[in-house]
């Protein structure tokens, strides 16, 4: 009995375990001082399901050995580039969304090519240097969003000034397209049904890819790549196909997330949106090796539930804003507790 | 005879064109190990050229900025002996060294002794943290930088946790003028009036350094207009520490590290503690980043309290690379090097942005593309080397 216990934990694993038992702690609190519940839910789920696609883009790079994806800003910055140039084409609601889409796609599939070539040439330090490549491509867009030739008055400055804003509105554009799409109402609770469905279908994508006879070969290559190379599989175009639809998704990801929170975030905002994606799938249980869809799902809803749950809580409780803090210690807590786990791959 | 002669001279011949074969090899390979800073000096000179900006400023500003920050970029050269490649948790250093900032701000200890009892409580909380990261790096071998970078973000959290929430609550603080008007957490900007320039100017009063500096000047080049300032005790502490770190890599210790950078295994089997070794490369490192960020904050005198901290390790680091370093090889000609070549974009980047493209953000937004690119060019093409190293040895195999 007790022995069984113990392999339960730590079928669980600790880590997931802990902030499961701090999450539900939070939400007994958020009951206790009465908050309004089923908000607090709806916020969950809308919070989960934005952030879903941008943390399944981790699976397809763990699968294919590359690790978790730290350069996922090169994804996100194509998604951003399709979303400036279908709000300067006019586009709006599903139109614009769609239409954005259909042009940062292409442009993540060539970037992930790309990268993915770079990656063959670094075996080994994928994190390292993937990190410092999604840094330097964020850093290197802000020249780009500054010297643009898009004129669309929704984008630049009012009154003068260079290049695109900050934060584009996307109000009247397609702020919440899939947010609103079938959403209604139940128990007082608001469900994004649109949303949640767009998360569930790439994940099945995502899921009917790993099946196929290209996924499988993918997966092989990624936990062990000479047996792979053995049985006759290209290594170096598995991994390819692996980094570029992990950025392709980080591309779809960032729209998804940009029509449910309402606006577009240029130049630093991509910096550093890898880190809570890598963390999320790793409180999912997770390994720098070894993810699954099942990871993703239960890694997102415990993050950004946390994180949500948190905020309010601890507001009422103690002054000022500790979930950004949260937000860190546990996301890079996380990370390094996988970097520190599995012994790499020397 | 004749026929001797003709071969002897044809041999002549043949060695002066292995000759000049010989040096164009060399001549190529110091090119190419050497690429970096050449490109980052070309670049410098262009913008300068483009920007038309006068030599005073430019020198008075590199020197400022040479003396501030070059301290923080020998700090990691240890590492990186050890063969534990760039250490981004000098972030943990130079959170010590805020802490102590702020306590005797809290005590208000002014001037020299001040700075002094600053140096004194930096030394034991930067050995602790680098000890903590020591043991974290041991267990990440093969992705200490990755883990370092990751460790440098986590550590940010817990030190806004403590200064934003820990203290006036858990810690308590009687000195008001430090604290958030609502008497929890530490303000967004610490003055450090009372010890600005203690390091920089502690021997102003007793030694006429840069009156003296301005006379050999005036000897060489005749009537000069300007002279940039040399803070003469941080100079002396800059190449107190170049001493230090040449003699250290001279002694068994040093000869230790550098085994252990090389190969891990052989160095185990000749006897030397590689665990402990590790840990002991990244408490120096650490300790040395406190003490830099003392002496980066004395000359800047503002303490921003959650900003001030943050961009030390990529700054750094860069600037460490752009001096032709690498991930496995890193000397002191090369962080003084990269130092003045990183700080000289620094300024002269908006200013040209500004001429070619009407905008000194763009400038702005080009450094830091640099910086981050340099990064991920470096680790890139050290990655590279590694991969091709090993397929030749299987090759050769």
């Amino acid at each position: 009995m007790r022995s069984n216990a113990i392999s339960l934990i730590n079928n669980i694993g600790y880590p997931r375990l802990i902030i499961a038992s701090f999450l539900l702690l939070l939400l007994i609190m958020a009951f206790v001082l009465e908050m309004d519940m089923p908000d607090l839910f709806s916020s969950v789920l809308i919070r989960t399901a934005m952030n879903g696609i941008l943390v399944l883009a981790m699976v397809p790079s763990i699968k294919a050995g590359l690790g978790p994806n730290f350069a996922l800003p090169i994804g996100i910055v194509c998604g951003l580039v399709g979303a400036v140039v279908s709000i300067e084409m006019g586009y709006q609601g599903f139109a614009g969304f769609f239409s954005a889409l259909a042009i940062a796609i292409p442009l993540a599939i060539l970037a992930g090519i790309i990268y993915g070539y770079l990656l063959n040439k670094v075996k080994g330090q994928e994190m390292t240097v993937g990190t410092y490549a999604g840094f330097s491509i964020a850093s290197g867009m802000c020249i780009f969003w500054l010297l643009a030739p898009l004129y669309s008055p929704k984008m630049i400055w009012p009154y003068g000034g260079a290049g695109l804003r900050v934060t584009i509105t996307l109000d009247g554009i397609f702020d919440k397209v899939l947010n609103n799409f079938l959403s209604f109402e139940i128990f007082g609770m608001w469900v994004p049904t649109g949303l949640i469905l767009f998360w569930i279908i790439c994940s099945l994508l995502v899921k009917m890819f790993a099946r196929s006879k290209t996924g499988l070969a993918m997966q092989a290559a990624g936990s062990n790549p000479g047996f792979a190379r053995s049985s006759g599989i290209n290594v170096n175009q598995t991994r390819i196909i692996g980094n570029t639809i992990s950025t392709v998704l980080g591309a779809i990801g960032i729209l998804v997330y940009a029509q449910s929170y309402g606006f577009l975030q240029l130049y630093t905002a991509p910096l550093f949106m890898a880190f809570p994606a890598v963390a999320a799938i790793l409180i999912g249980g997770a390994s720098i090796n070894k993810a699954t869809i099942t990871h993703v799902f239960i890694g997102t809803f415990l993050f950004q539930s946390l994180l949500v749950v948190a905020m309010p809580v601890t507001n009422l409780i103690i002054q000022g804003n500790m979930a950004e803090i949260a937000r860190i210690i546990i996301g890079n807590g996380m990370i390094l507790y996988a970097l520190t786990r599995s012994v790499g791959s020397e | 005879m004749m026929m001797n002669e003709g071969i002897k001279l044809s041999e002549d011949k043949g060695l002066k064109v292995n000759e000049t074969n010989r040096i164009k090899d060399r001549l190529f390979k110091i090119l190419q190990r050497n690429i970096v800073p050449i490109i980052f000096t070309i670049t410098c000179l262009f913008g300068m050229m483009m920007a038309n900006i006068p030599i005073p400023f430019l020198l008075t500003s590199i020197f400022t900025r040479i003396f501030r920050n070059s301290f923080m970029v020998l700090s990691l050269i240890i590492p990186v002996m050890a063969g534990m490649g760039l250490n981004f948790g000098i972030v943990l250093g130079a959170m010590a060294g805020q802490m102590a900032l702020v306590a005797i701000t809290h005590w208000e200890i002014t001037g020299g002794l001040g700075l002094f009892v600053a140096f004194i409580i930096t030394t034991p909380i930067a050995l602790f943290f680098g000890w903590l990261a020591g043991i974290i790096l041991n267990k990440a071998r093969g992705r200490e930088m990755i883990t370092s970078l990751i460790l440098g973000f986590f550590a940010n959290g817990l030190y806004q946790l403590f200064f934003l929430y820990f203290m006036g609550t858990i810690i308590p603080i009687k000195n008001k003028t430090l604290m958030l008007s609502t008497g929890v957490g530490v303000r967004n900007t610490v003055d450090l009036k009372a010890i600005k320039y203690a390091l920089d100017r502690a021997f102003t009063g007793i030694i006429d350094f840069n009156g003296w500096l301005k006379g050999i000047a005036e000897m060489i080049f005749g009537q000069i207009t300007f002279m940039p300032y040399v803070p003469l005790a941080t100079f002396l502490l800059i190449i107190l520490l170049c001493l230090g770190l040449k003699f250290f890599t001279k002694t068994k210790m040093g000869q230790e590290f550098r085994s252990v950078g090389q190969n891990n295994h052989i160095s185990e089997i000749m006897g030397i503690n590689v665990e402990k070794t590790r840990i002991l490369s990244v408490v120096i490192s650490t300790v040395l980043a406190g003490w830099a960020q003392l002496i980066f904050l004395q000359n800047i005198g503002t303490l921003n309290t959650y900003g001030s901290h943050v961009q030390v390790g990529l700054f750094a680091v860069a600037a460490l690379l752009i001096g032709g370093a690498s991930v496995t090889r890193a000397t002191i000609g090369q962080a003084l090097l990269g130092t003045v070549l990183f700080h000289t974009l620094f300024i002269i980047a908006p200013l040209t942005g500004q001429v070619l493209l009407g905008d000194p953000q763009v400038g702005e937004y080009f450094r830091v593309f640099a910086a981050y690119g340099v990064i991920g060019v470096a680790l890139g093409l050290h990655a590279w080397q590694k991969q091709r190293e090993i397929r030749d040895k299987l090759k050769s195999d």
